[in-house]
């Protein structure tokens, strides 16, 4: 009885710390984003700018459950998959603007950002196209033995590439431990995504005997639980899955997509973002469980709001690459 | 005088040779492909490595070209070494995103951070009555790429010591393979190790005359047409580049300076390809010491016809280079 209770104990202790370090990572993906956005509509960050915001529970949970050395690859919205998977804002402002101590010497941009220290493979601006790439780690892991956990991050608008079908068909009949994670934001660009996907989005990693799970993508321990559960799978041998989480993008396609009427209403942004915002849903239950107050919260938000500040601050001081780095890395 | 450690071997026992070395030296190097273990290729160039390395290393993969080159990317990223097969070269189109986007960029994009050391083996050439789709030789649109490595070996020597440095490379490199030269062309191999730099080109035959510059297929074609115009009392040189990029422009360049005539020779098509590009390099290296416009002969601009009467007059032939060269040698 007494084991119980202190293991129950220290299981709350241990919720506690990872609701709360939970909460910071989707924070700070929410507030580098604001800053993102201000540069870009202050003009001072050149080229495309796709927010991550309103999706943070996905990066956040899939990768709590990942170890330093495991793979993720990420796409043209990518930079909460980066910050959760542990990159430094520093350097990814540095890179958004296009600075010589960006991630990659200001040479891959916002849709690039790629850093070996995190197991990120990078960031990918071609729809679908990291999906070889994720399943390939997966491949290289289970024939090195080294543990390894690959995890490919997608929209669902990559739902239409084939290279998916290839590669699942490739990661089932070899067993690779690797995820699919589908983040369902409802739109392909500014598209609806019912009328770009036939049929059910599971059946088709079904098809290919792949285990595969739906999740709500706006709870951030639900994702963790189910990131956890197929991460584990797919660690010990149990061959990949696919996990589907339902979210919602809050902003447009990009920075520059101000005006969205046309295909959908300022009525079903607002809904998602007071009844279904991640970060508001996670607060809530950790003052309504005690877990946290807040004060706490507000306080957080403060000293991350400032770590943003002070990483744009470091990106503008940076100096831009030099010229002799523009043929630099053509080749290894 | 042959080597005591000399021995004739195809073109196909060549390649076989370098893969089973390599895979020997390097554990991290595996072959993915379709029908490449027990089957050994239709074309039968693997026939043995499955036995040797099993099929952990020696892996067939669905048909799914796309599919089975991302994960090679991947592989290659995260510490691996795969040569990849593409049965043949008109296949290619498939792969296009995974060797374009993904593999030329992955090292420039990430400012250096991550390397994509892979091989892409595949076939080019007509005249096999294969028709339209299984008959192109597309390298001149990989040579366009920057960050992609190709390699075009004409003789069995060549293709050892080449593929042995690919696979050593840092860089994705395509590899190019004649299918009429796998089991045709036979010629002398050292049995002691060695490789050969990519971006050296060798002289294949000296002369003083007109210079043949010559690619894979085009190489014996080249060295027919020579001896034919040697009975015509002109004297060739043969030049074979052996890599597309790099491109070895001085070999090349110091040729023509020395013969003051030169026909370049590619299997490609003429129109925006190979023979454009290194007439080109011709032209402006050694200008002043030309007789005339660098001449180019490659494939007619048309898709490859069945008909055999009809396939024998796309590409050049001993025939064809001798006239051509023997008009350019006619004094004026």
């Amino acid at each position: 009885m007494t084991t119980a209770a202190g293991a129950s104990a220290k299981t709350i202790a241990t919720l506690q710390d990872r609701s709360i370090q939970f909460y910071r990572q989707m924070v700070r993906i929410r507030l580098f984003e604001e800053q993102v956005n201000d540069l870009y509509t202050r003009a001072l960050m050149p080229g495309l700018a796709h927010l991550y915001s309103g999706e943070e529970a996905i990066a956040v949970g899939v990768c709590g459950a990942l170890h330093q050395d495991d793979y993720i690859t990420s796409t043209h919205r990518g930079h909460g998959h980066c910050l959760a998977k542990g990159a430094s804002p520093k350097l990814m402002f540095a890179e958004l603007l296009g600075k010589a101590d960006g991630y990659c010497h200001g040479k891959g941009g916002s849709m690039h950002i790629a850093d070996p220290a995190t197991g990120n493979l990078g960031a990918n601006a071609i729809v679908g196209g990291s999906m070889g790439i994720a399943t390939g780690a997966a491949f290289s892991a289970r024939r090195l033995g080294n543990g390894r956990v690959a995890v490919c991050f997608f929209g669902e608008g990559a739902l239409g590439q084939g290279l998916l079908y290839e590669v699942m068909n490739l990661a089932q009949l070899w067993k690779l431990p690797v995820l699919y994670v589908c983040e369902n934001n409802l739109y392909n660009e500014y598209t609806h995504f019912s009328e770009t996907t036939a049929g059910d989005i599971c059946a088709r990693p079904a098809a290919f005997g792949i285990h595969a799970e739906t999740v709500d993508g706006q709870d951030v321990h639900a994702v963790y639980a189910a990131a956890q559960r197929l991460v584990d799978r797919a660690r010990s041998g149990g061959g990949p899955a696919f996990l589907l989480c339902n979210t919602y993008r809050y902003t447009g396609h990009h920075v520059g997509d101000i005006n969205r009427e046309y295909y959908r209403t300022r009525q079903e942004e607002q809904t998602w973002k007071t009844e279904r915002d991640p970060i508001r849903l996670l607060g809530d239950r950790l003052i309504a469980e005690g877990l946290a107050d807040r004060g706490l919260l507000e306080g957080m938000e403060v000293e991350i709001r400032a770590e943003m500040k002070a990483a744009v601050e470091f990106a503008m001081e940076s100096p831009y690459p030099a010229a002799g780095e523009v043929e630099k890395h053509v080749y290894a | 005088m042959p080597d005591a450690g000399m021995r004739e071997l195809t073109f196909a026992q060549a390649i076989r040779e370098a893969l089973a070395e390599e895979m020997r030296r390097d554990p991290r190097v595996c072959i993915l492909g379709e029908d490449v273990a027990e089957a050994g290729t239709p074309f039968k160039v693997l026939s043995g490595l499955v036995e040797e390395f099993g099929t952990d290393r020696v892996v067939d993969t669905p048909i799914s070209e796309a599919g089975f080159t991302g994960v090679a990317v991947g592989a290659a990223m995260t510490g691996l070494r795969p040569v990849v097969d593409i049965m043949f070269g008109d296949f290619l189109t498939l792969t296009m995103d995974q060797m374009v986007n993904q593999a030329a960029k992955i090292h420039y994009m990430s400012g250096g951070k991550w390397k994509v050391p892979m091989v892409l083996r595949t076939t080019l050439g007509a005249t096999r009555r294969s028709a339209a789709q299984h008959s192109q030789s597309l390298h001149a649109w990989f040579a366009h790429v920057p960050g992609l490595k190709v390699a075009i070996p004409a003789t069995p020597y060549d293709a050892k010591g080449l593929l042995k440095t690919a696979i050593r490379d840092e860089n994705p490199v395509i590899f190019f393979e004649d299918k009429m030269m796998h089991h045709k062309l036979k010629g002398n191999v050292p049995a002691a190790e060695f490789t050969i730099p990519l971006g050296v080109a060798d002289v294949k035959r000296e002369g003083t005359d007109i210079t043949l510059v010559a690619t894979s297929s085009m190489v014996q074609v080249a060295l027919g047409a020579a001896v034919l115009l040697e009975g015509a009392g002109i004297s060739a040189e043969v030049v074979d580049p052996r890599t597309l990029w790099p491109l070895d422009e001085k070999t090349l360049i110091d040729s023509a300076k020395k013969t003051s005539r030169a026909i370049v020779i590619d299997e490609g098509y003429g129109r925006y390809g190979v023979t454009a590009e290194l007439a080109s390099v011709i032209s402006q290296g050694a200008f002043f010491d030309l007789d005339g416009p660098v001449v180019r002969m490659g494939a007619m601009h048309i898709p490859i016809p069945f008909s055999p009467p009809l396939e024998d007059l796309t590409v050049p032939t001993e025939k064809s280079v001798f006239e051509t060269a023997r008009k350019m040698c006619a004094k004026a």
